[in-house]
């Protein structure tokens, strides 16, 4: 097989969804950020619903997904991506509605919105990716950040009497009344991507039938930010991240 | 809707802060989130009160902080709704993290503000201790926010129709400077008529950079306050500047009364411009040619009037309920011309107008 036939489109077996953009991502090598952002642009194309879904930006890492995913997105203040969520909701009940957050968006600062949205069971999905630090800023100590997990500010390793705990808020949330499907799932194998797939498109799809919030976790990886190769970084979540945050459904309505 | 126009002219008796929910509702609003706080707690009463989800489709949420509440109302405005919410100092000091963020997003939004006395928790009893905070920015970056001042129940009505139409006008969030005084007392009202909400088709004509789920085939809408190539970022300041100078030259509000022939002219407004009213008559009885001019909009700032009437008067006395932050622009204005006094009374304290007119005896005409 020579180049020719490699290009040729009827030996196509992979092509990229025309909902994610062709700009250059801005995300480190091995982040998991492009590979959820690829997962949620197949899904608004395979579900037909790019011109009938909005998304809400976080401050982060994922502030630009604007950039990358061809819909109409809203850009919040940090950790407010659910109150904004909650009034395009509440105010166009036939759209796709989902919160795109990281960990120090959704579980620190914003934890309040995070959880009120929840609580009120908002139609909406929130995509959660947690890789246990902040990333855009510079790798400093998340409420994810795991214990003795060193950062920019536990230099040390976090330190529990001094930071307290690692903060499981997906675990919490789905305690509440208000959410329908708490699931945490990984992108680091094409299983765990498919699986993950599913998860979200089952989030976009309760958005719909008025079951209330549902959230998906995404526990990931930050290369950059562990100051690790993208295969180290991926077998330090399995080792590391999973006994904390286990993967699977928490709830499911 | 217009069979409803037959109350138009029905003369009503409420509260400051109801006549703000029933003009929202009338005019259209999408949508109202607010959070509880003393002395404007009635809007959120009045609004849930009248469900008006059942008749014009207006969303009303209690939220879960005024932080929640401004960025509500954010998502709604970034999808061209009308959308509002109000609040009283300590909760608007909250706001001003989404204020700022609409300010630079380019966001239509209205914010009522029913001023107490501060700072920190402070009291409930009315103040206008937050003009600074207004009108000089409260959030961060530099933006302005037009900013209305009603002084009576009638006036909250009508400018939460002309908040709307002035935030959407210019893309920029609009507050209403009201006090615990203006939202907490009754007067006789007539309501706005009855304006139905924007239909979709209508948001997407008037709003066309709404982001309400992108059209097969049309670039997306984004809504953002970001760009970090500091040339980008410049030029969206100079352009929201530019729009600021606009909004200085087009909306200039205020009310002159007595000015023409005056000697002694007092500035206030709100509350404050109530009283001095009352000061001026009482001064212009005892012969003192005494005027008032209360400014409407405090932003922007009616500066020429002040400085035409600089030209012509003896001496300017500004009132205000706060240790004096309204009288930096009135001598910004006046620039020196003649002498520019200050009363006014903090903690929640409405000067008298006896007190008014001893002061403008005592530190203008001696």
């Amino acid at each position: 097989m020579n180049v020719k036939d490699i290009i040729n489109p009827a030996n196509l077996v992979y092509q990229k969804t025309p909902v994610m953009n062709d700009s250059n991502m801005h995300y480190c090598p091995g982040c998991s950020h492009g590979v959820v952002h690829k997962v949620m642009a197949e899904l608004i194309e395979e579900m037909d619903i790019q011109d009938k879904t909005i998304g809400i930006a976080p401050v982060g890492c994922a502030v630009f997904a604007y950039k990358y995913i061809d819909i109409d997105w809203q850009q919040a203040a940090h950790g407010r991506a659910p109150a904004l969520a909650t009034a395009v909701k509440r105010l166009l009940p036939d759209r796709y509605v989902f919160t795109y957050q990281g960990d120090g968006d959704l579980a620190a600062i914003g934890t309040a919105e995070t959880i009120h949205a929840c609580n009120r069971g908002e139609n909406i999905a929130i995509i959660f990716v947690n890789n246990g630090i902040y990333g855009m800023t510079g790798g400093q100590m998340a409420p994810t950040t795991l214990k003795g997990m060193k950062s920019s500010t536990s230099p040390n390793g976090r330190d529990i009497p001094m930071s307290g705990y690692p903060l499981n808020i997906t675990n919490l949330l789905a305690q509440l009344e208000g959410t329908c499907y708490v699931t945490r799932q990984a992108v680091h194998t094409v299983a765990a991507v498919r699986k993950c797939k599913k998860a979200i498109q089952k989030a976009l799809e309760n958005s719909m039938l008025n079951k209330g919030t549902s959230i998906v976790e995404v526990v990931s990886t930050c290369s950059s930010g562990w100051k690790m190769t993208p295969d180290e970084s991926n077998k330090w979540m399995v080792d590391n991240m999973f006994p904390e945050f286990p993967l699977g459904d928490l709830k499911n309505i | 809707m217009s069979t409803q126009n037959q109350d138009k002219e029905e003369v009503r008796l409420m509260k400051g802060n109801e006549a703000v929910a029933h003009a929202a509702i009338r005019c259209g609003c999408d949508g109202y989130f607010g959070y509880p706080i003393t002395p404007q707690s009635e809007i959120l009463e009045t609004l849930m009160e009248l469900e008006p989800w059942n008749t014009t489709g207006m969303v009303v949420l209690q939220a879960e902080s005024e932080t929640a509440s401004i960025n509500m109302v954010y998502g709604a405005a970034s999808c061209g709704k009308k959308s509002m919410t109000s609040s009283s100092s300590p909760g608007v000091s909250l706001m001003q993290e989404g204020i700022s963020y609409m300010a630079g997003a380019e966001l239509p939004g209205v914010i009522v503000n029913v001023m107490r006395g501060g700072p920190g928790l402070g009291t409930i009893q009315p103040s206008q201790a937050d003009y600074f905070q207004t009108v000089k920015g409260g959030g961060h970056g530099d933006y302005k926010m037009i900013t209305l001042a009603p002084a009576s129940v009638q006036e909250m009505a009508d400018y939460t129709v002309l908040a709307f139409d002035l935030a959407f006008k210019y893309r920029t969030p609009v507050m209403i400077l009201a006090d615990g005084v203006i939202g907490q007392m009754m007067e006789k009202v007539v309501l706005p008529p009855f304006t139905p909400r924007w239909t979709e088709e209508e948001i997407r004509a008037n709003t066309p950079w709404a982001t309400l789920g992108k059209p097969h085939g049309s670039k997306p809408n984004v809504i953002t306050s970001l760009e970090l190539h500091s040339e980008e970022m410049e030029k969206i300041n100079l352009r929201l500047q530019g729009r600021y100078r606009i909004i200085e030259k087009e909306e200039v509000r205020y009310e002159a009364i007595s000015c023409d022939d005056a000697d002694y002219v007092i500035v206030a407004f709100g509350t404050s411009a109530r009283v001095c009213q009352k000061a001026m008559e009482m001064a212009r009885a005892e012969g003192i040619k005494a005027g008032l001019l209360r400014p409407i909009t405090l932003f922007p700032f009616p500066t020429e009037i002040l400085s035409t009437l600089g030209s012509k008067v003896k001496g300017m006395l500004t009132v205000e309920m706060s240790a004096g932050q309204m009288v930096e622009d009135v001598r910004l204005a006046i620039n020196g011309k003649v002498p520019v006094e200050f009363y006014g009374r903090m903690g929640g304290i409405v000067p008298s107008p006896d007190e008014v007119l001893e002061a403008l005896k005592r530190q203008l005409i001696r």
